[in-house]
C-alpha cells in the first residue's frame, strides 16, 4: 500500500505475479500473432472510436506532421499527440498505470530498455501488421508482436558553421576534451532523454566513465531533451552539441540553419525507437490502425522526408542528404544492458555533472 | 479624528449551535486540505524504501554535496531575492501611494502585469533575451561594440540571472503590500504630527514608516518564501546554469527512478524553515496591527515632489521594463521570427509558429480548455473558503479560531512541487483516488491560493473596525444584515482582487501541476514546461502571448462587472 509510485522493483514483483498466474491461464510464452491487413472493418470500428491518444519521444513538429496526416487518411479520428523526453513519457506511463489510468493508446519511446519493462508488466497488445512482416527485416520487430521499431536514431555530434568551421572541428569524443571548446557545448540529459540514456551508456561503456569526467570539467550547457540540443546550437547558443537527434540537425540545415553534422571516429551512439501499442488502449481499433499507418511505407515515408529520419521498412525511398546508416561507424545498441544499468546511469551522471 | 489602536479583541455573542458545525465543517475541509498530504510527507521523509522507521533520509540530506549544494543555493537565492525585491518595491509602493507621481495609475498597472507573468514565462523571455551568445540584447551589446563571438554582457545561465528573474517576478508581493498599507493609512496620523512640532523626515520615521513596517517585513517574508519555493524559474534556467535548487532537485528525485522518500526528506527543511521565519515575524511585529478604517476616514496627504516627479516616474518606468516591456518584447520577437532569438523585421516576419500552434499543436486546446475551467472553479471556491475563515478569525467569532487561522496559513509553508507529491501521495489511493481528474488539480491549486487569499481578506476584515458592524448591530440590523449591508460591499475590492489573484494563480501554477497532471488534465503551464524541454520557444511565445491575454482579460473584466463600480486591482 505504501508505494504507490511506479518502481521498477514493482514492476518486477508484479511481473512475477502476472507470470506465476499465467502459467494457469495460457502459455507463458505468447504464440505469434497473425499479421493483420487493415480491413475495413477496422477503419469502421477505429472511427466509431473517432480518438486516438499517443505518447511519445519524437520530436513534436515531426510528431504533429504525423498525427495531422494520419487525420487526413482517416477524417473522422482525431489523433492527439503527448511529446516529452522517453524517459518522462516511463515515467507518466508508469504513474498513471499505477494509478489504474488507461488514457494513451499507442506509445513511442526512444529507448527499448522500456518495452523490455512493459512486455514483462504485460500491459503491451500483441499486434503485427501485414505490411510490417512484408517487409520489415525480422531485427525490426518482435516477432511476438509486441513492439515494432518505428524509427532507428542515431546521435551525433552537431556544430553552428558560423560558429566553428568544419575543418577546425572536432571529429572524435577525445578531440571534445581540448580546452579551446570549454563554454562552447550543449549537451542533453540522460534522466530525460531515451537516445541520451542509450547514448550515455555506450559511450560509458566503450570510453569509461572517466571519460565524462574529463568532460563535465569544460563548463557543459546541459539541457534535457535529445530535440533541444540540435536547436540551441540553430539558434548560435553554443558552437557544438556533444549529442541528441542528428536527423533534427540535417533537417535544419536542410531549411537553411547553419548547422552540420558530424559522425565521431570512435563510433555514433545509436538507439532503436520503438512503438507499442497498450493492451487497455482505451481506442483498441483506432490504435491499431494508426500502428500499422505509421509504419506503413506512407507513414514511415513522412519520417524519411518531413523528419529525416532513418526507418526499417524495405520499400520506402531513402532522400540524399543523410548518410547511410551503413555507412556510420556505430556504437553497439544493448537493451538488456540500459535497462539493468539505468538507475545507475542516472545517478553516476548527476553525481559527474552535478544536475 | 481617527486614533490607531491595537484591533481589540472581542468576544461576541454566537449562537452556539449556528458556531460549532461552522467551525467544524472548516475545520474538516482544512484538515482534509493540509493534513492528509503532509501526513504522507512526513511519514515518507522517515521512511526507507521498503517502508521501515529509518533516520538515513536525513543523514543522505546533509551529507551528500548532491542534496546539500541545493539547499545552499537555494537559501542564497531566496535572502537575496527577498533583498533587492524590498530595496526595489519600498520606494516604488511609497512614491505611488504617497506622493505626487505622475500616472501613479499606469506603474500599478505594470505592476499587476509583472505580477500576472508566469515566472517560467519570464523566465524564458529571459532566455532569448540574456543566453550568453544567442541572446538579444548579448546580440546588440556585440553589434555596437564589435566585441567577439563569445563576449557576453549578460548570463542568465547563472545564479545571478536565476536571482535576477526570480526578483522581476516577486517583487510585486512587496510593491503590493506596502502600497496598500501606505494607501490605507490616513493623514490624520501624519497631520497629528506636524501639528504638534514633527518635522518632514520626523513623522516619517516615527509615524509613516512604523505603519508600514509590519506590511514590508511581511513583504519581505512573501518574497523569501515566493524565491525559495519557486519551480518555475528554476525549471528553466538552473539545469543550463550547472546546479540544482531544492525544487529542481525535488522534481528530479520524482523522476525514474522515483525517491518519494528522500523527496519528502528534502522538503522537510523548507518546511521547518518557513515555519521558523513565520514566528520570528510574529515576534517582531507583537500585536502590531492597525485599525485604521474607522468610522472616520481621512484620506492620505500626497508629498509634492516638485522637479523629482518627472525623474521618479522614469526610475519606475526603467525597474519596470526589466519585468514587463523587454520580456513581452523578446515574446513577440520569437512568435513571429522564423528563429526564436533572429530579429524580427518586415521582410523575416512569419506566422508559421501561429499556424503551429493553433492547426497542428493537438495538445493546446485541450491544455486551454482544463486551465480556464481550474482557473475559474479554484478562485470561486478559494475565495468562498478564505472569506469565511478570515471572517471567523478576525471577528474571533468562534472559540478555536487560532487552529482554524493557523490551518488555512500553513500551506504557504509547502513548496507547491512538495504538496503536489503529498497530494499524490493521497489521493491515488482509496478513498479518494483522484488522480487523474480534474479534482485533484482543484485541490491542489485550492491549497495553494488559500494562504495569500487568507491573509489578503484578513487583512480587509482587520482594517475594518468592528464599531462599523456595532453601529450596524446597535441599531437593530440582524449579524448577518449588518455583514451584508456594512461589511460585505466594504470589502468587495477585497473579495474582487482576491478572486482574480487565485485566478491568476492557477494560470502561473506549474509546481504542483508537474506532478499531478495527466494527459487528460494537462494545463497550459505544464504544457510550456515540456515545450520548453524540447527548445519549441516559437510555439511557448505564440502560446505565452495568448495567456496573458487571457489573463489581461480577466483582470479587467472582473473590474468591469456592472455593480461592482470601478475597482482599483491591486493584488
Amino acid at each position: 500500500m505504501r508505494k504507490p509510485i511506479f518502481s521498477r522493483r514493482d514492476v518486477l514483483k508484479a511481473s512475477t505475479a502476472l507470470a506465476v498466474g499465467a502459467v494457469f491461464a495460457e502459455p507463458v510464452r505468447a504464440a505469434p500473432p497473425p499479421a493483420e491487413a487493415v480491413t475495413p472493418a477496422l477503419i469502421d470500428a477505429a472511427k466509431k472510436e473517432a480518438k486516438v491518444v499517443f505518447y511519445t519521444a519524437m520530436d513534436l513538429a515531426f510528431a504533429e506532421r504525423l498525427g495531422r496526416s494520419f487525420e487526413a487518411k482517416y477524417p473522422g479520428i482525431a489523433a492527439r499527440v503527448e511529446r516529452s523526453g522517453a524517459e518522462r513519457v516511463f515515467q507518466r506511463l508508469g504513474q498513471e498505470y499505477n494509478s489504474n489510468i488507461h488514457a494513451v493508446d499507442v506509445v513511442n519511446t526512444a529507448d527499448q530498455a522500456h518495452v523490455i519493462l512493459w512486455k514483462r508488466s504485460g500491459w503491451l497488445a500483441q499486434y503485427l501488421p501485414e505490411e510490417v512482416v512484408k517487409y520489415y527485416d525480422k531485427k525490426y520487430y518482435d516477432p511476438e508482436g509486441f513492439e515494432l521499431v518505428t524509427r532507428v536514431l542515431v546521435s551525433p555530434f552537431g556544430i553552428n558553421t558560423n560558429m566553428v568551421k568544419m575543418e577546425e572541428a572536432p571529429k572524435s569524443f577525445a578531440d571534445l576534451l581540448d580546452p579551446k571548446w570549454s563554454g562552447k557545448m550543449v549537451k542533453a540529459h540522460p534522466a530525460y532523454s531515451g537516445t541520451i540514456m542509450n547514448s550515455t551508456f555506450q559511450v560509458a561503456r566503450d570510453l569509461g566513465w572517466g571519460y565524462f569526467e574529463k568532460l563535465a570539467k569544460q563548463k557543459l550547457m546541459q539541457v534535457q531533451s535529445a530535440t533541444d540540443t540540435p536547436k540551441k546550437i540553430a539558434l548560435g547558443e553554443r558552437a557544438i552539441m556533444i549529442d541528441g537527434a542528428g536527423y533534427l540537425v540535417i533537417r535544419l540545415k536542410e531549411e537553411g540553419q547553419p548547422v552540420d553534422v558530424i559522425y565521431p571516429a570512435e563510433g555514433t551512439p545509436v538507439a532503436t525507437s520503438p512503438s507499442v501499442v497498450m493492451k487497455a488502449a482505451p481506442n483498441p481499433n483506432a490504435a491499431r490502425l494508426f500502428q500499422s499507418w505509421m509504419h506503413s511505407r506512407e507513414g514511415q515515408q513522412i519520417l524519411i522526408d518531413y523528419a529525416r529520419q532513418y526507418s526499417p521498412h524495405a520499400q520506402a525511398v531513402e532522400k540524399p542528404g543523410v548518410r547511410k546508416l551503413s555507412d556510420i561507424k556505430l556504437m553497439k545498441e544493448d537493451p538488456e544492458g540500459v535497462e539493468n544499468a539505468a538507475a545507475d546511469v542516472k545517478r553516476r551522471y548527476t553525481e559527474i555533472f552535478k544536475v | 479624528m481617527t486614533i490607531a489602536l491595537p484591533a481589540r479583541a472581542e468576544r461576541r455573542g454566537f449562537g452556539i449551535d449556528l458556531s460549532k458545525p461552522v467551525l467544524y465543517l472548516f475545520a474538516a475541509i482544512l484538515l482534509v486540505l493540509i493534513i492528509l498530504p503532509l501526513s504522507w510527507l512526513l511519514i515518507y521523509s522517515f521512511s526507507d524504501a521498503k517502508g521501515a522507521f529509518t533516520l538515513l533520509n536525513f543523514y543522505r540530506l546533509f551529507s551528500e554535496s548532491s542534496f546539500f549544494d541545493p539547499l545552499v543555493t537555494t537559501f542564497i537565492i531566496a535572502t537575496t531575492s527577498a533583498a533587492i525585491c524590498c530595496a526595489v518595491a519600498a520606494p516604488m509602493g511609497w512614491l505611488v501611494a504617497r506622493t505626487d507621481l505622475p500616472f501613479g495609475g499606469i506603474v500599478r498597472a505594470l505592476v499587476t502585469a509583472s505580477f500576472v507573468t508566469p515566472p517560467f514565462l519570464g523566465a524564458i523571455a529571459w532566455e532569448l533575451l540574456a543566453a550568453p551568445n544567442s541572446g538579444l540584447l548579448n546580440q546588440i551589446f556585440r553589434t555596437v561594440t564589435g566585441a567577439e563571438q563569445d563576449v557576453h554582457l549578460f548570463n542568465i545561465y547563472s545564479l545571478t540571472g536565476i536571482i535576477f528573474v526570480i526578483s522581476c517576478y516577486t517583487f510585486p508581493y512587496v510593491f503590493v503590500l506596502v502600497a496598500n498599507s501606505l494607501d490605507r493609512t490616513p493623514g490624520e496620523l501624519e497631520d497629528a504630527s506636524s501639528i504638534l512640532g514633527g518635522g518632514r523626515w520626523y513623522t516619517a520615521r516615527r509615524v509613516t514608516i512604523p505603519l508600514v513596517l509590519p506590511a514590508l517585513l511581511a513583504g519581505a517574508l512573501v518574497a523569501f518564501l515566493q524565491a525559495m519555493t519557486l519551480f518555475g524559474s528554476p525549471a528553466i534556467l538552473a539545469l543550463p546554469a550547472g546546479f540544482h535548487t531544492m525544487t529542481t532537485k525535488i522534481w528530479s528525485l520524482f523522476q525514474f527512478p522515483p525517491k518519494p522518500e528522500l523527496a519528502a526528506a528534502a522538503a522537510l527543511p523548507l518546511l521547518i524553515l518557513t515555519v521558523i521565519l513565520l514566528r520570528a515575524e510574529h515576534m517582531i511585529l507583537g500585536r502590531r496591527g492597525y485599525s485604521v478604517v474607522g468610522g472616520k476616514y481621512g484620506a492620505p496627504r500626497l508629498i509634492p515632489l516638485h522637479r523629482w516627479r518627472w525623474p521618479a516616474l522614469g526610475l519606475c518606468l526603467m525597474v519596470l521594463t526589466l519585468p514587463v516591456f523587454l520580456p513581452y518584447a523578446a515574446l513577440f520577437n520569437a512568435a513571429f521570427s522564423p528563429v526564436a532569438t533572429t530579429f524580427l523585421t518586415l521582410h523575416n516576419a512569419t506566422l508559421h509558429n501561429v499556424n503551429f500552434v493553433l492547426f497542428e499543436l493537438s495538445a493546446a486546446s485541450l491544455a486551454l480548455k482544463n486551465t480556464v475551467i481550474l482557473g475559474t472553479a479554484t478562485a470561486t471556491i478559494g475565495t468562498i473558503i478564505a472569506v469565511i475563515i478570515a471572517y471567523i478569525t478576525a471577528r474571533q467569532a468562534v472559540t478555536g479560531w487560532r487552529a482554524l487561522g493557523f490551518l488555512a496559513t500553513a500551506p504557504i509553508a509547502i513548496p507547491g512541487i512538495v504538496l503536489g507529491v503529498g497530494l499524490f501521495l493521497s489521493y491515488t489511493r482509496p478513498p479518494f483516488v483522484l488522480y487523474g481528474t480534474l479534482w485533484i488539480l482543484l485541490i491542489a491549486f485550492v491549497t495553494i491560493a488559500l494562504p495569500s487569499a487568507y491573509q489578503q481578506l484578513q487583512a480587509a476584515f482587520r482594517t475594518i473596525h468592528p464599531e462599523l458592524e456595532d453601529a450596524s448591530r446597535i441599531l437593530g440590523a440582524t449579524r448577518l444584515r449588518s455583514l451584508w449591508q456594512i461589511t460585505a460591499p466594504l470589502l468587495r475590492t477585497g473579495v474582487i482582487a482576491t478572486w482574480c489573484f487565485i485566478f491568476v494563480g492557477v494560470m502561473r501554477e506549474l509546481s504542483a501541476a508537474i506532478i499531478l497532471f495527466t494527459s487528460e488534465t494537462k494545463v497550459i503551464s505544464v504544457l510550456i514546461y515540456d515545450l520548453n524541454e524540447s527548445g519549441d520557444l516559437g510555439a511557448i511565445s505564440v502560446i505565452g502571448i495568448g495567456m496573458l491575454f487571457i489573463t489581461f482579460a480577466v483582470v479587467i473584466a472582473v473590474n468591469r462587472i456592472p455593480g461592482f463600480g470601478t475597482v482599483r486591482f491591486r493584488t
